[in-house]
């Protein structure tokens, strides 16, 4: 019966049955999230220019910081690859301080993000000040607002990796959160061109 | 003494008799739940049983009782409507009470009650079709219900707490914005959507899950009951419509309660946006609520018909069709926006390519019953008189799909007329079928015949009754939203008035008929209600809560018909090993009932209870993040003796 089929082969996290449900679900999931952030885009895209009497983007976008933060997220993105290759190996260790460089590195990215948006409040360009601005906030909001979400859910994991070690559930989960990470990298891609580097030019 | 101002002035509603008594009787039917509840000490069975069940098929039941009872306050709602609009200058309803009472019907009936209803429809029955032995995620299942029950919820209390949003179902802004519309009123619609929308795409992607990785060996994709085709459409459509409806939201209450400028007149928002995103998730609602609603219809006509379903892979084919294509019409919800006419032409012609898959639907299903040996039980009858009612609201649609016409149109009762055709005679009647169809899987009887269709004709009678006339209502001017009639409007207005009132009769037969039913119905004996032809009535009935006890191999389509044919069973002791089975949890509801709190929180924006509730939530979260309970096995032993009570009766 193919419902139940258990494989002793393969990576850890798609040994069982419910593993593979799971990272099917969350890819799912992940393409809804596609829909959520397209929503965002296509809003900013919309709203775009439409920044009344606040800044224009072009006076505030600064392209040393904006590509700081890229850097830190696309090489957080590199060794949270890393971490699930020590995850293959079998090698705990190996997967818990690559893990934890990923979520510094991640940190690093959101320290960042909250100094620009400090900053660009002091200059007159916060939430309420226009139509462009809203749309900004909050599209780069959310995608910051995820990575959040994805640090304080990988650091449960990882002390869930501390209590039970490498099972097919925490490898599981350290999969999906992963595969999480992942799609945050791809959001910002499109965040550094679609926002940072138009809004600079145009 | 502030407190008591807050209190009389803007926390509760008042100086409606109406709604003094709504309150009246909302706390005595409160008072009596909790008293019956503590008098036949039944507090332990509600939480052990129902709050922290992670069964599908009681949490299939939680959806539809919970919809009848959304069914009855729509009901309500449209009832006044009509008695405000059965005369001119009636004054049972101000303008005021009655733009909230449309908006609040509106949004009822297609959030909690039509949504609720087929999604409870689903979780009882699809697993059961395609030889499961839960959902894949049942812990979402149970969040995804709860979130929909505290999203009703907080919906419902507005009319009595803080006052009921009153800018339409499609809450259009600048009407909808803070400026024009201030107040809890319009939050409670944002949260109530909110909160409940998040459960709805979780069952999205619950069940395109389950469908792809649970079906029973040998089960095709093409060998899938059309029921289960149905889901997974709708589920794929949901978990691509939700997250719109989910930003639109959230958009519209960052504007409201933190002064952002999406949907605002001042600092360069549009406004107009709000409309199309609004209609990016609300066109395909649509097909959420009717494709689930068109596989029923097959299931049960196929099996009244006594014949295989005509045109199975045209019927799966169209779905696909329809499907793809309620994406791409959104526009011709507001031609008269002014969009241009080349973009207007292109959503009109989208929006008649539709008619064509759907026409292929509907001749699938005649020919299913051409030849066919007919028999006219209730659930076919919802079925018959569904095909008629459905084409006049198709036709009158491609009608208002021309976009030059629709200026005529636009915004009248006639397109009133329109949508209550396809929605009613559509996804009401398909949830009535639905449910008298299934009735003997999920209670052990039938609903009794007789009185069934008594009520159906009262309702299928009255709502012709009372929709049709509004056709020529709209034709002859008259505005949708409007509170009150003009002199030459009466006659027609007065007969849907009648209308209302017949198919008013018959809900209350149709709940009549659950509680007769209940009482004197025939229990049923074997599992196979109406000699059926899918693996839902291949279980015994009552099911039990492990599903199948082993799973026969499927090697067609029609997986039952062929195993009644070759003496099949799904009890073969020979094949019995223990069945894993997920443990029950508080969890789902008591984080909903935090979230519930969080978002109540919002509606007033008191923004730090709002925080608190959702540290709640997240707290609910890591405890779940934390739980490794794996569930637990039914022993063979167990499993036999289940097998064997239930089976007495049928040898």
């Amino acid at each position: 019966m193919s419902a139940h089929t258990d494989t002793n082969t393969g990576p850890l996290e798609y040994r069982s049955k419910e593993g593979r449900m799971n990272i099917l679900g969350f890819w799912i999931f992940l393409g809804a999230e596609v829909v959520l952030f397209s929503t965002l885009f296509a809003t900013y895209a919309v709203l775009f220019g439409r920044t009344a009497d606040a800044p224009a983007p072009s006076e505030l976008f600064e392209m040393p910081m904006v590509l700081i933060m890229t850097f830190l997220l696309l090489t957080s993105s590199f060794t949270c690859g890393i971490a699930i290759h020590h995850m293959r190996r079998g090698s705990l260790k190996g997967l818990v301080v690559w893990l934890i460089v990923t979520l510094a590195l991640g940190l690093g990215f959101l320290g960042f993000e909250i100094y620009e948006f400090v900053h660009y409040a002091h200059e007159g360009a916060s939430l309420p000040s226009s139509a462009f601005w809203s749309a900004f906030f909050v599209l780069t909001g959310t995608h910051g607002l995820h990575v959040l979400l994805g640090i304080s859910w990988a650091v449960l994991i990882l002390i869930q990796l501390r209590q039970r070690g490498l099972t097919p559930v925490t490898s599981r989960k350290v999969f999906v959160v992963g595969l999480y990470w992942h799609f945050l990298d791809v959001i910002w891609i499109f965040i550094f061109t679609s926002v940072y580097l138009i809004g600079m030019v145009v | 003494m502030d407190l008591l101002n807050f209190l009389l002035e803007d926390f509760f509603v008042t100086g409606q008799p109406l709604i003094y008594g709504a309150m009246v009787s909302i706390v005595l039917v409160s008072f009596a739940i909790v008293f019956v509840l503590t008098y036949f000490k039944k507090w332990g069975w509600l939480w052990r049983e129902w709050l922290t069940t992670v069964d599908h098929k009681k949490i299939g039941i939680m959806y539809i009782i919970a919809a009848l009872a959304m069914l009855f306050r729509g009901g309500v709602d449209a009832l006044m409507m009509r008695v405000q609009l059965t005369l001119p200058g009636m004054e049972f309803l101000d303008s005021q009470h009655y733009n909230e009472i449309f908006t609040t019907h509106g949004t009822i009936m297609i959030i909690f009650m039509a949504m609720p209803f087929l999604i409870g429809l689903m979780n009882y029955i699809v697993p059961l079709q395609i030889g499961a032995r839960d959902v894949a995620f049942p812990f979402l299942n149970a969040l995804s219900f709860w979130s929909f029950a505290f999203g009703a919820l907080l919906f419902n209390i507005s009319f009595v707490i803080g006052g009921s949003p009153d800018a339409g179902w499609t809450s259009y802004t600048p009407m909808a914005g803070a400026n024009l519309n201030p107040g809890p009123a319009q939050n409670y619609y944002l949260m109530g959507l909110q909160v409940s929308g998040i459960g709805t795409l979780a069952t999205g992607i619950n069940f395109i899950v389950t469908i792809l990785k649970m079906r029973a060996p040998g089960m095709h994709m093409m060998r899938m009951p059309i029921f289960t085709w149905s889901t997974l459409i709708t589920s794929i459509i949901i978990v691509f419509a939700f997250p719109i409806l989910t930003v639109a939201l959230a958009l519209m209450t960052i504007d409201r309660i933190f002064g952002s400028h999406f949907f605002t007149l001042t600092g360069e928002g549009m406004p107009m946006m709000w409309a199309n995103l609004f209609w990016l998730w609300g066109h395909p609602e649509v097909y959420i609520v009717i494709l689930p609603a068109f596989g029923i219809f097959s299931e049960i006509i196929s099996t009244f018909a006594r014949k295989q379903l005509f045109g199975y892979k045209a019927m799966v084919y169209s779905m696909v069709v329809i499907a793809a294509l309620s994406f791409v019409v959104w526009v011709h919800h507001f031609f008269t926006m002014g969009a241009g006419g080349a973009v207007n032409s292109f959503f009109s012609i989208t929006t008649m390519l539709i008619a064509v898959p759907t026409g292929v639907k509907i001749f699938n299903w005649l020919g299913t019953m051409y030849k066919g040996r007919i028999r006219f039980d209730t659930p076919m009858l919802w079925s018959l008189a569904f095909i008629p009612c459905f084409v006049i609201g198709g036709v009158t649609g491609v009608m208002l799909a021309m976009a030059a016409a629709d200026y005529q149109y636009h915004n009248t009762y006639f397109l009133v007329a329109h949508f209550h055709y396809v929605l009613i005679a559509g996804t009401v009647f398909g949830c009535f079928a639905g449910l008298t169809y299934w009735y003997p899987k999920m209670f052990g009887h039938k609903l009794n015949e007789k009185i069934g269709k008594i009520s159906f004709w009262f309702f299928v009678i009255g709502f012709n009754i009372c929709f049709f006339p509004m056709y020529f209502l709209g034709l002859a001017g008259m505005p949708r939203r409007t509170y009150t009639i003009e002199p030459e409007w009466m006659p027609l207005n007065v007969t849907a008035s009648i209308g209302a009132v017949l198919m008013a009769i018959g809900f209350v037969i149709f709940v009549y008929n659950i509680y007769y039913s209940f009482r004197y119905s025939k229990r049923e004996t074997t599992g196979d209600a109406w000699d059926g032809r899918a693996l839902e009535w291949a279980t015994t009935t009552p099911v039990p809560f492990y599903n199948f006890a082993t799973l026969p191999h499927i090697d067609g389509s029609e997986a039952f018909w062929r195993l009644k044919e070759r003496g099949g069973s799904t009890y073969e002791t020979d094949k019995l090993k223990p069945i894993h089975m997920p443990s029950d949890s508080g969890v789902p509801f008591i984080m909903m009932a935090l979230m519930f709190v969080a978002s109540f929180a919002l509606v007033w924006e008191w923004i730090t209870l709002a925080i608190v509730g959702l540290i709640g939530v997240i707290v609910c979260m890591v405890i779940r993040s934390f739980d490794y309970d794996d569930g637990f096995y039914v022993s063979v032993d167990e499993i036999k003796r289940t097998e064997e009570k239930a089976r007495e009766g049928e040898q």
